[in-house]
């Protein structure tokens, strides 16, 4: 594992509720700077929910908890004001959630809210260049978003989260609507952003773990079963309940 | 065939007919109140009845000028009182509140909306008419905002509802507060529904007579600014149309076909916004 000093985001010890119900239990991980980190489990395992604690979304459902230390550089994220931390880390969801707006409005909307005093044309641009969509649509950016496939609809998400330049981009099974070929351009991009910024995913296709993170937690009943570089995960998992899952035992 | 089989296939096609006789018959109660109207009223209709003040009895010619601007002023500040209480609390039920509270709101919008406009009247009347000590505009628009806060706050309500969950998270995940989110995605996606939803309201009351009986009063001159006595529209027609006066009579039932024209305008207009689309897409 990389070292501490590397680490964007450190979870120490987290503990979640849904009411009575407790959906993770001690989890504890830290988020590489710069790498791309997959969450794997079967549905239920928790890991939406854990990736949902790193922006506090989960805040916006009623009668959740959380308990334990979450770190961004290093301050608790805890004590933050909500909008500063959603701003410094993105979120894109399962389904492709453009707003009813045009092509541009959707990727201006966050410079917009955060009152960014830079020229929109010239940050949107280069948003939409970082989501390898700029080609495609720079000839109608005033069209309505919906007009977009669905795959183009999550790069214009993706761009949009990039926009406001957040230092941790999440992602929640961001391909599972989309077809293979899409699937596959949002893949190659996520790579490349890596530069750009430190790359949480969840996902439900382990194959689309093994391609793109660097390192990967299986999660398993709201436990974190196993951590480690991606290749190892894959090849030797020393936990039998991992080694069941990837290979296609359970889950 | 069978005797079973035909009376079964008599019961299906007895049926079907009643239905669509039923259907027939509430359409037609439209067109033929419609034409009723065109036929006692629409020879009264003329410039002078949008003109001109109501004659002395006897008298003949004049018309309904100051009742119809008496229904629009009523109409207007009904709405810029009823339209933002109706359409905050709207956005409260659909967005902020939960469990008991919405509960609440709820029921008690439902039950205003059904309280009997009289009812209505004569809160309004003893909240307004007697500390000022007359009949005014504004008593009788606080009358008609009253009926309009319940439908306005149901309909936002639903339309704010049918906003996919999922805009709301994108636009929290960029860091945009709860009104910023509803102020800059959730109500832009909604506002046609809204839009229809305030002007069916405005429709609505626009018709409605007996709040406006004790409140608003009648007035058969001008009624300068907000708190003097006005003639409107609904009340003109009842005040002419159980007057002894045929020349009334005929004024009543052009009055009733403007008004039902206007009310017939305004429902074309929300339908044909409503119909432009709902700007989200199902998914």
């Amino acid at each position: 594992m990389p070292s501490a000093a590397s680490m964007r985001m450190t979870v120490s010890h987290v503990n979640f509720f849904y009411g009575p119900k407790q959906t993770l239990f001690d989890i504890s991980l830290g988020i590489a700077s710069n790498k791309v980190t997959a969450l794997i489990g079967p549905s239920g395992c928790g890991k939406s929910t854990l990736l949902r604690t790193f922006n506090r979304m989960n805040e916006t459902v009623r009668h959740t908890r959380l308990e334990g230390e979450i770190l961004l550089d290093n301050q608790n994220i805890l004590a933050q004001d909500v909008t500063q931390l959603r701003r410094r880390v993105g979120m894109v969801f399962q389904r492709p959630n453009p707003f009813p707006k045009s092509i541009f409005d959707n990727v201006a909307y966050g410079l917009r809210i955060n009152g960014s005093k830079l020229t929109l044309a010239d940050a949107v641009e280069k948003s939409l260049r970082h989501a390898a969509l700029w080609d495609e649509v720079k000839d109608h950016l005033h069209k309505s978003a919906y007009e977009l496939s669905g795959g183009q609809q999550q790069r214009l998400c993706i761009a949009r989260g990039l926009a406001v330049e957040p230092e941790v981009l999440l992602l929640d099974e961001p391909c599972s609507a989309l077809d293979p070929i899409s699937t596959a351009k949002i893949e190659e991009l996520l790579v490349q952003l890596k530069d750009l910024c430190t790359i949480a995913i969840v996902t439900h296709n382990m194959q689309q773990a093994a391609r793109v993170s660097d390192y990967t937690a299986f999660l398993l009943t709201g436990q974190l079963i196993e951590f480690t570089p991606t290749p190892h995960l894959f090849t030797t998992p020393t936990d039998p309940r991992t080694e069941a899952y990837i290979t296609g035992r359970f889950g | 065939m069978t005797a079973r089989l035909r009376y079964r296939k008599f019961v299906s096609g007895f049926m079907l007919g009643m239905t669509g006789l039923a259907a027939l018959i509430t359409v037609s109660v439209l067109f033929f109140i419609l034409g009723y109207l065109v036929y006692h009223g629409g020879t009264s209709i003329n410039w002078a009845f949008f003109t001109k003040l109501p004659t002395p009895v006897g008298e003949s010619g004049g018309g309904m000028a100051n009742a119809i601007v008496g229904s629009a002023k009523l109409l207007l500040l009904a709405s810029l009182i009823g339209v933002p209480v109706g359409f905050l609390g709207g956005v409260y039920l659909a967005e902020f509140s939960g469990g008991a509270i919405a509960f609440i709101v709820r029921y008690a919008a439902d039950l205003l909306n059904g309280v009997p406009s009289i009812v209505i009247g004569i809160f309004a009347y003893a909240l307004v008419v007697l500390p000022f000590k007359h009949y005014s505009t504004l008593a009788g628009s606080f009358a008609l905002a009253l009926m309009m806060i319940p439908i306005t706050l149901r309909s936002t309500e639903q339309f704010l509802q049918a906003v996919p969950g999922a805009l709301r998270e994108g636009a929290m995940a960029l860091g945009a507060s709860r009104w910023k989110t509803i102020a800059s995605v959730i109500v832009p996606a909604a506002y046609r529904g809204i839009i229809t939803a305030i002007l069916l309201a405005l429709a609505r009351v626009a018709g409605e007579t007996a709040p406006l009986l004790f409140t608003a009063f009648g007035n058969r001159f001008w009624s300068p600014g907000w708190g003097q006595p006005t003639a409107s529209l609904p009340v003109m027609i009842y005040t002419y149309a159980i007057s002894p006066y045929d020349d009334w009579h005929r004024q009543a039932w052009a009055a009733g076909l403007v008004l039902l024209g206007l009310i017939l305008v305004v429902n074309i207009i929300a339908r044909a916004i409503l119909a432009r689309g709902v700007s989200i897409p199902r998914t």
